[in-house]
């Protein structure tokens, strides 16, 4: 089990995303609350980026799959949560099974611009198909969903903690995933894959679970991003969403799955209140990017760690 | 028959114009796997350049000129400071080069302001060849020239010189090529900033044919990104041939299906992905 220090220390996280919201400006709950959503998303992606050493430059089109979905089957077909949420799972799923096998047949730099030429698949459906997703006019008035609770989900503060149910159903989900054999195995293909396929695992069927795994859990957090925007538009299934979701992991910490949510939140809180004060904000970000890569290559939480054993943290490394 | 011959032209016109990212893109994967997210903001600047000097002095070929050489630096610069340390950390070039595509399309506002443009062709290059019932645009046969001059220059380079088969040697394997003496690092730079500057001029002659707006950057990116995939990362012959493919997909995609245009852009190259992962004449 965890250390003790470690669960007090995400034992106060807890309490404080629980009893935070009555004291929040309205504002500040919806950054939360989208926090927690690009949280979920960006800790499926750290399923294949951080444990098992896949770099996917598509991943925003899993969060587009489930946004759309919520947005086609809510305007169109009056459709209830649990419809749109089994359809967005099932899409999201079944869409990483088909990339999943295009994209795993490469590794490394091919991987990515694999991955990259798949999500501009799914951003191209987005931006032209427009009898389906109405182009980049974008499908807008997506109703909040109404679960027969006692509190309207229409409001901020229900449905912030309707999010952090979420949030924390898609942790303990990963979590239980990267505890696993199967997660262990997934760190080993990362380590080395060719020792790990001398042992005999099925290294290709390991990856492959894992994408679609990642694929399903980045499409929950779509369906959410939906409801919770009432708005989907191809801006969510764009390049720089996917590269922002790759600094989202990096900047929080690899194959940590609650550091890139930590990292999904700077992110979120970053772009939203520096935009507030400058227009510059896009500087901002650009410098955000270069300053992570040179900082703190290991992210937040790899920082910390060092931190805490007190090691200087190694400088950006040279390969001559 | 009209419909075939223009649609064709048009769709040649564009691949040429991806080919001048696309090469030497291609060259820098081939050599150095750098993901440049900033090829796109290479493109996008140098048109920005050409269109001040067009502006100040009104001559479309300094404008070239200025626009290359002045991104050729600037990505010179970003290579040495940066990207050089970043060998092998695919994630970290990603992120790096995508903060600068971010600077540079923030530092393009500010300056040129969020407007788009049309980089004025001179007089010789504007109107149209005439023949029998179809017209060709002389601006874009223009650019089909360029291209295939940039394309010949390239080759006979690659194929036939010193530095070229030092280049080649790089592609293959760098580490026997340092060990025979070649100076990787700087034909790596020496690419890396021919790279930039082969964008750059894609960006001011697309001045005259799409203008020069904000979002080009990205808008484009994708496209050079996939035509270098699909050719094999490090081929001339598979840039110049993914050029075309993607150039005439893409046209032909949006006359028979503007709605699943990009589908029908992206889906195939993926296909082709899926049966050789290293694109058509790329090796592993």
């Amino acid at each position: 089990m965890l250390p003790r220090h470690r669960v007090i220390g995400l034992g106060i996280m807890l309490l404080l995303l629980l009893v935070a919201p009555p004291f929040l400006s309205s504002f500040l709950l919806t950054l939360l609350t989208q926090a927690l959503i690009y949280g979920i998303l960006a800790m499926s992606l750290d399923l294949i980026l951080g444990y098992t050493g896949l770099a996917s430059l598509g991943h925003a089109a899993y969060l587009g799959l489930g946004a759309y979905s919520v947005g086609v089957l809510t305007t169109r077909h009056g459709a209830n949560f649990w419809v749109t949420l089994a359809v967005g799972l099932l899409l999201a799923a079944v869409v990483a099974a088909v990339f999943g096998l295009v994209a795993l047949r490469a590794t490394g730099v091919y991987f990515l611009m694999i991955t990259l030429a798949l999500g501009m698949v799914i951003w191209g459906l987005a931006h032209r198909w427009v009898s389906m997703t109405q182009g980049d006019i974008g499908i807008s008035g997506v109703p909040r969903p109404d679960l027969g609770l006692p509190w309207s989900l229409a409001k901020g503060i229900p449905f912030y903690y309707f999010s952090l149910a979420g949030f924390l159903l898609a942790l303990w989900v990963l979590w239980v995933v990267v505890r696993s054999p199967f997660g262990q195995s997934l760190v080993g293909i990362r380590e080395s894959e060719s020792r790990m396929r001398t042992l005999g695992y099925h290294v290709w069927l390991h990856k492959y679970i894992g994408f679609i795994i990642a694929g399903t859990v980045g499409g929950f957090s779509g369906v959410l991003w939906g409801y919770y925007n009432g708005f989907v538009s191809p801006a969510d299934v764009e390049l720089a969403t996917s590269v922002e979701i790759l600094l989202m992991v990096a900047l929080g910490g690899r194959a940590t799955l609650l550091g890139p949510a930590l990292g999904a939140g700077v992110i979120v809180l970053l772009k939203n209140l520096v935009s507030v004060y400058t227009h510059r904000w896009l500087l901002i970000l650009g410098a955000v990017y270069i300053g992570t890569i040179v900082y703190a290559p290991e992210g937040i939480v790899g920082a910390v760690r060092q931190f805490a054993k007190g090691v200087k943290p190694e400088p950006l490394r040279s390969k001559a | 028959m009209e419909f075939w011959i223009t649609q064709t032209f048009n769709g040649v016109s564009y691949g040429a114009l991806l080919f001048l990212l696309a090469g030497g893109l291609s060259i820098i994967f081939g050599m150095m796997r750098i993901v440049n997210m900033t090829h796109g903001s290479y493109y996008l600047l140098g048109g920005y350049v050409g269109l001040t000097v067009i502006w100040k002095t009104g001559n479309f070929v300094l404008a070239i000129l200025a626009g290359a050489l002045t991104i050729a630096l600037v990505g010179l610069g970003e290579y040495n400071a940066f990207l050089r340390r970043l060998g092998g950390q695919e994630l970290g070039q990603v992120l790096t080069t995508m903060g600068f595509a971010l600077i540079f399309q923030d530092l393009g506002l500010v300056i040129w302001g969020g407007d788009p443009y049309t980089i004025p062709a001179p007089a010789a290059l504007s109107g149209s060849y005439q023949i029998g019932e179809l017209f060709f645009p002389v601006y874009r046969v223009f650019i089909v020239a360029v291209a295939a001059a940039v394309a010949v220059i390239l080759w006979v380079v690659l194929e036939q010189t010193r530095v070229g088969a030092m280049i080649r040697a790089t592609v293959d394997d760098a580490e026997m090529a340092r060990g025979v003496g070649i100076n990787v690092p700087l034909i790596s730079m020496g690419v890396f900033a021919l790279g930039a500057f082969l964008a750059a001029v894609g960006g001011v002659v697309a001045g005259g044919f799409v203008g020069v707006y904000p979002g080009a950057d990205f808008e484009i990116l994708p496209y050079a990104f996939v035509v270098v995939i699909v050719g094999g990362m490090g081929s001339l012959k598979g840039a110049v041939i993914g050029s075309l493919m993607v150039g005439l997909l893409d046209n032909f995609g949006k006359a028979f299906f503007p709605e699943l245009s990009y589908f029908t852009l992206f889906a195939p190259m993926a296909a082709i992905l899926a049966i050789r992962p290293t694109g058509l004449f790329g090796r592993a």
